[in-house]
């Protein structure tokens, strides 16, 4: 038998008693509170059963399936492959064309179809312009977490214009069923790429001047600063991933050390978290890598466009898709972190069952080992730059 | 390591408890006895030629044969490989051990997996339901699930 290794909740600062100046022992009675499932910041309908001695938390029990809609049994009960796209949209509602590509790379890749150029190139514009609108939703709604209001206008302002493309594009402005297997649904206009040349142009300053408002704020960074660390090795052993993961220095992308589409063939780097401010892994640096990568996404677009090559947006797939039977499982870096589909097919039109690993799901799971010992205000923080989206953790 | 070696390492070390392995398809997979799946993990984990430190998704399946199983996709960050695990059991006996003391994500997949499919995780720390209501009956991903009527006194298809 195997030495069992310790587990990581015990990694967790267990809060001892207080003590007065005078040595003595202060004990308070332990409470149960409950916050949500509907409270401003759960950013959702999630429960958290939190048990505290005083201000300071023992111990959070998260309660989620408030907005279980069956995803999984529903893909098993399509007519076709294709119809289970729109029903991925709404997985993450904050960036559903992430959660497209999740799914259709997943399919193609049993079908082993080659895309058009083209197609993968607009998927990768597609998916950074997701990229930086969710992050903005992240970012903007953190900073109401943490009291700062106008931050988030500022954010929801700049999100506008990135589902204005979205609109311009396929009509849509939240969920857009724009992935097709095999290709899009159809091509970028004409006038698209000069637009979105101009939304970089006009958008790398904002995120210096939202910097200078939230990031680098006294208050802010006092408030979030050492707050809520995740280490690397509980990180790991939670499947922590996106700026959770990489918020705790650990240099990790799937765009780049799992490659799908033409992310090879770009010039990027990830970006991690350094503890500039505090300790490795806190909640402001989960917060600074969002800011970052929001620029690394601007460089991948505007050189994606640039290198934008002509051609079809559809490949050659048969109208009645039927994947040989076997299994895949499919990864992408969404805005959250991994999102898998682990599809099995039995040779037949649908799907014989569709797991949907959501990101969310998985860093939700950690927020008990992570908040053990703080205070019931910082809890709001470190639920907050988990960066939640509750139609995925639920599904 | 190619698969074909991390299934001979594991065949070295814990003999029958491979059951059968498939190393041909495009994500190769090994199948385990789901009484031992918790020191076959341990293994995997900790061996320093596998290493695999990251649980990338843990599902349960209904194979519609009277088999159910879980399906753990495993990667390591050190050595940048894959494996793909399996345990099966029967819808009779639902038993497959928990490898939550191993993974600590392991934790709400598996209890998904009992939500969905009614597979009991032994020595699962907190076996309890997790997406549906607690005094919900049956496991709605199982093939020959069927919608109740009622619950709780409402009707529920709608």
């Amino acid at each position: 038998m195997i030495e069992t290794k310790s587990l990581p909740t015990q990694y967790a600062s267990q809060p001892g008693p207080v003590q007065t100046s005078s040595g003595k022992t202060l004990r308070t009675d332990e409470m149960i509170i409950n916050m949500g499932p509907q409270h401003p910041s759960t950013h959702g309908v999630l429960r958290l059963e939190i048990v505290v001695e005083g201000e300071i938390i023992i111990d959070v029990i998260p309660h989620i399936g408030y907005l279980h809609r069956c995803f999984e049994k529903h893909a098993e009960h399509m007519t076709n492959y294709q119809q289970v796209i729109p029903y991925c949209d709404r997985l993450d509602y904050c960036a559903a064309i992430n959660d497209e590509h999740s799914y259709v790379l997943a399919v193609e890749r049993m079908l082993k179809i080659e895309l058009p150029e083209r197609v993968e190139y607009i998927r990768v514009v597609m998916a950074e312009l997701q990229r930086i609108a969710s992050h903005l939703i992240a970012v903007g709604t953190f900073g109401i977490d943490a009291g700062a209001f106008t931050p988030f206008l500022y954010a929801f302002h700049d999100r506008e214009l990135i589902l204005d493309l979205f609109e311009m594009t396929c009509g849509a402005r939240l969920l857009y069923n724009y992935f097709w297997i095999g290709g899009l649904s159809h091509d970028i206009p004409p006038q698209f790429v000069d637009k979105a040349k101009q939304f970089c142009t006009y958008f790398r300053p904002r995120i210096k001047e939202f910097n200078d408002l939230l990031t680098y704020n006294e208050i802010f960074v006092k408030r979030t600063a050492n707050v809520g660390v995740l280490p690397k090795d509980v990180a790991l052993n939670y499947a922590s991933s996106g700026p959770m993961l990489r918020g705790s220095g650990i240099n990790w992308d799937l765009r780049r050390d799992d490659p799908y589409s033409v992310y090879h063939k770009l010039q990027w780097e990830p970006q991690i978290g350094k503890g500039e401010m505090g300790t490795v892994g806190d909640v402001w640096d989960r917060h600074i890598v969002r800011m970052r990568e929001m620029e690394v996404s601007l460089s991948i677009i505007e050189q994606a466009l640039a290198a934008l090559p002509e051609g079809n947006v559809q490949a050659a797939i048969p109208k009645r898709i039927r994947p040989d039977a076997g299994e895949v499982y499919a990864r992408t870096e969404t805005p959250r972190g991994e999102l898998g589909f682990y599809v099995i097919s039995d040779g037949s039109g649908t799907p014989f069952r569709v797991k949907a690993r959501a990101p969310a799901f998985v860093n939700l799971s950690v927020l008990p080992a992570i908040s053990r010992g703080c205070m019931i205000a910082d809890l709001v923080l470190i639920a907050g730059s988990v960066d939640i989206v509750l139609g995925q953790v639920d599904r | 390591m190619t698969a074909e070696e991390i299934l001979n390492s594991l065949k070295a070390k814990f003999g029958d408890a491979i059951v059968e392995a498939k190393l041909d398809a495009p994500q190769p997979w090994i199948v385990v006895n789901p009484s031992r799946t918790k020191e076959i993990a341990f293994f995997l984990r900790d061996d320093p030629a596998t290493r695999f430190d990251y649980m990338m998704c843990l599902s349960g399946v209904d194979y519609n044969n009277g088999k159910l199983g879980i399906v753990y996709h495993l990667f390591s960050m050190v050595h940048r490989h894959k494996i793909v695990l399996k345990a099966f059991c029967t819808k009779e006996q639902p038993h497959i051990q928990s490898v939550t003391s191993v993974w600590a994500t392991a934790n709400w997949h598996e209890r998904e997996a009992f939500d969905m499919y009614g597979i009991v995780i032994d020595e699962h720390p907190d076996l309890r339901r997790i997406l549906l209501p607690y005094d919900w009956e049956g496991h709605p991903l199982r093939k020959d699930y069927q919608v109740p009527e009622f619950y709780n006194g409402m009707k529920v298809p709608y």
